[in-house]
């Protein structure tokens, strides 16, 4: 009997051997004479146990993992074929595992369990159900379906989705755009990234969907080109969908059209933002646009476009395939659905946690996220990317709700957790801040071009106990210029890194004594 | 360190980037794929292939300027064969990676931005999602997770092989 393996082609997994694990067992079988199929899938997202091997028994898969290729021979000699939990990389079967078991996969259910490429397959795990329910509904009746679930934009400002479509929608038909903001530049965060490289069709399938919604027959799909495994496999994904009749001028025989177009980024964080992203996708410098007109009517190529992030898109199959009330069954307050987290920096247990919205910071951190990597004690996790605030100890009882977080000054973002142990210097986590947005600024306003300069360097006067307060306080009047003053959310959300360190770990920024004039 | 601003085309260049451009139907969206192709044959994106570029796809010359100077992508003169990305961003930065860029730096005689005498390029990169296993790198175009001195010298004798 075929033995059947899964070793993940994620890159992720594969930064930490995982070619190498699936090239071992591969020659160990052929030496054993052992008949072996091994399934390149996705990852599940427990990145401290990558490379994750798992066999198929009749019980269910079974793991093992963090798997080197030294260990294959005593895996197979163990009788790993079998599934015989006899081995110290034995973790039992795949889905008891705890930090896995305790998630509520909706938009991810099957990243990490199949073979990302194989269409064949992907009816037998429902793949294609919500577009083929959406194939028999009018593109009102789509938008509606959306709105009543719930869903926000994943991406970071948690607009309503239906509404965006509905915007699109009622334009006049003619050209429309569907764009997939797939550039994922925030630190902390890469659940973008698992979702194309574990499972593609999700998100094309969301797509298309969308297209039939607003009367779109065009879609593009903006990936950063930091994610070069990410594009390929769309590309890739895209193909089959199109040999498959499901993308095309044709799509499920209903007569009607969505192509899709692949496009890479250049290494220019701003081009996540919107209307930047549509510069970009247009050849063009990615500077911010002016709103409005917003894209839902003025967007790409000038014509009404919806823009929505991967997990937003990738979530839409779900929610017509199982209905709006399903979606809406879970969440709190107006914060509906699943929410895919990122553990990630000094964390033991890294990796993805899809949860209904409500799960608490502590538990995310504490339970699944097993504390520090450094098994020191924490100190500080900065939450929703760069441009997101930091919160401390105090601070992990908040539930996560898009609202919760607006109101105790934070913010949820694409999801991100990044944790750090009490080696952190926040003074310098403050400075990088404005670092980063010197350097990543699109140079289309003042306080954000010249105020993240000023910034960093007025917080290195105060990391060299210059004029401490007064310093300070030129800080949060910068923060305060360049919160109303600037254009977008890069140079408006800056201050929110700079002033949560500033306000919740003050003893950073005033460790140096004030030295006398020399 | 070999310095590198500028550099002057490679034969073939001009003609290079033309038939690039009608590839892609000359269409001036597609100006990010077009450069991204350039680079990958010529290893960067030469000065001399901007006015063919700005012709084929209608544009001004200044339009075209303006895009390869934006992108942190693209390159005015040729990397080393070996191009190692480091992570500076945060989540990598809470397991050390400074200074990891630091020591690798240094054991090499660079600055980040430079290349060594044997050819290896160092550059800064802001987040390559794999936070997960910081720090991380990507050389010559595939990650490394939980990077440390002695793994990024073994991707960078792989990536030379
Ligand atoms: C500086 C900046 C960077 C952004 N980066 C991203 C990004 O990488 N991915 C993303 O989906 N949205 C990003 N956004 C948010 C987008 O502008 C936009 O709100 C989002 O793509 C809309 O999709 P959604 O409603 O599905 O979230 C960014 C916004 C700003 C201001
Ligand atoms: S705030 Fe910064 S990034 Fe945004 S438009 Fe202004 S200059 Fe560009
Ligand atoms: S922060 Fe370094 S890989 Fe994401």
């Amino acid at each position: 009997m075929t033995a059947v393996l899964y070793v993940p082609r994620d890159s992720a997994a594969r930064s930490v051997g995982a070619d190498a694990v699936a090239q071992a067992i591969a020659d160990e079988a052929a030496a054993r004479g052992a008949d072996v199929k091994i399934v390149r899938n996705g990852s599940r997202g427990m990145f401290w146990l990558e490379p994750l091997v798992e066999v198929e028994t009749a019980a269910g898969r079974v793991a093992y993992g963090p798997v080197a290729a030294e260990d294959v021979p005593s895996l197979f000699d163990a009788g790993l074929l079998a599934g015989d939990g006899h081995h110290a990389l034995a973790l039992g079967l795949t889905e008891e595992i705890p930090f896995l078991k305790h998630q509520e996969r909706l938009t991810f259910a099957r990243v990490g369990v199949i073979d990302p490429l194989d269409l064949a397959s992907l009816s037998a795990w429902g793949g294609l159900d919500g577009l083929k329910a959406a194939l028999e509904m009018d593109g009102a009746a789509i938008c509606a379906a959306i709105a009543e679930s719930g869903l926000r934009g994943r991406g970071g400002a948690g607009f309503p989705a239906g509404i965006k479509w509905k915007t699109v929608h009622d334009q006049p038909t003619g050209q429309k755009y569907i764009c997939c903001n797939a550039d994922e530049g925030d630190s902390g965060t890469f659940a973008d990234r698992m979702i194309m490289e574990g499972d593609p069709f999700t998100l094309i399938e969301g797509m298309a969907i969308a297209g039939l919604a607003v009367g779109a027959e065009d879609g593009y799909i903006y990936i950063r080109s930091e994610y070069p495994d990410a594009i390929a496999t769309m590309r890739a994904a895209a193909e089959l969908m199109e040999q498959a009749g499901w993308l095309g001028a044709d799509i499920g025989g209903s007569g009607k059209t969505f192509r899709l177009h692949v496009r890479r980024g250049a290494g220019a964080y701003i081009c996540g933002e919107e209307s930047s992203m549509l510069e970009s996708l247009e050849g063009k410098r990615g500077t911010v646009r002016a709103k409005p007109p917003i894209p839902a009517i003025h967007g790409l190529f000038g014509k009404p476009t919806v823009v929505n992030n991967v997990l937003t898109l990738a979530t839409v199959p779900v929610i017509l395939a199982k209905g709006a009330d399903y979606y809406k069954g879970f969440g709190m307050g107006r914060s509906r659905g699943t929410k895919p987290f990122q553990l990630a920096g000094n964390i033991r247990h890294g990796g993805l946690v899809e949860k209904a919205f409500g799960v608490t910071l502590r538990q995310l951190i504490e339970e699944f996220g097993g504390g520090t990597a450094s098994g020191r004690p924490f100190r500080a996790a900065q939450v929703g990317g760069p441009l997101g605030a930091y919160v401390d100890a105090a601070m992990l009882d908040l539930e996560t709700d898009y609202e919760n977080f607006a109101g105790n000054d934070a913010m949820l973002g694409h999801g991100g957790i990044v944790v750090f142990d009490d080696s952190v210097d926040m003074a310098a986590m403050a400075r990088f801040a404005f670092e980063f947005c010197e350097i990543e600024s699109c140079g289309k306003c003042t306080p954000c071009r010249i105020g993240a300069v000023r910034g960093k360097e007025t917080v290195e006067k105060i990391q060299r106990g210059e004029n401490v307060d007064a310093n300070l306080e030129l800080v949060a009047d910068l923060c305060e210029t360049m919160r109303d003053g600037s254009l977008c959310a890069m140079g408006g959300l800056t201050p929110m890194p700079v002033l949560s360190a500033m306000r919740l770990f003050p003893e950073d920024f005033n460790t140096t004594p004030l030295m006398a004039a020399e | 360190m070999i310095e590198a601003e500028n550099a002057p085309p490679p034969a073939g260049a001009v003609a290079e980037a033309t038939a690039i451009c009608a590839r892609h139907g000359n269409d001036p969206a597609a100006l990010l794929e077009i450069l991204h192709d350039l680079q990958e044959e010529t290893g960067f994106v030469p000065e001399a292939t901007l006015p063919a570029i700005a012709s084929a796809l209608n544009l001004s010359r200044a339009e075209v300027h303006g895009v390869v100077s934006f992108y942190h992508d693209y390159r005015r003169a040729p990397a080393g064969p070996v191009v190692v990305k480091l992570c500076r961003a945060e989540a990598c930065q809470s397991m050390g990676a400074l200074a990891l860029i630091e020591t690798v730096c240094a054991a090499r005689g660079i600055k980040l931005g430079g290349t060594s005498e044997d050819g290896v390029t160092i550059e800064p990169v802001y987040c390559l999602g794999n936070c997960a296993l910081a720090p991380a790198a990507m050389v010559n175009g595939r990650l490394v997770g939980r990077a440390d001195a002695a793994r990024l010298d073994t991707a960078v004798r792989e990536a030379r092989s």
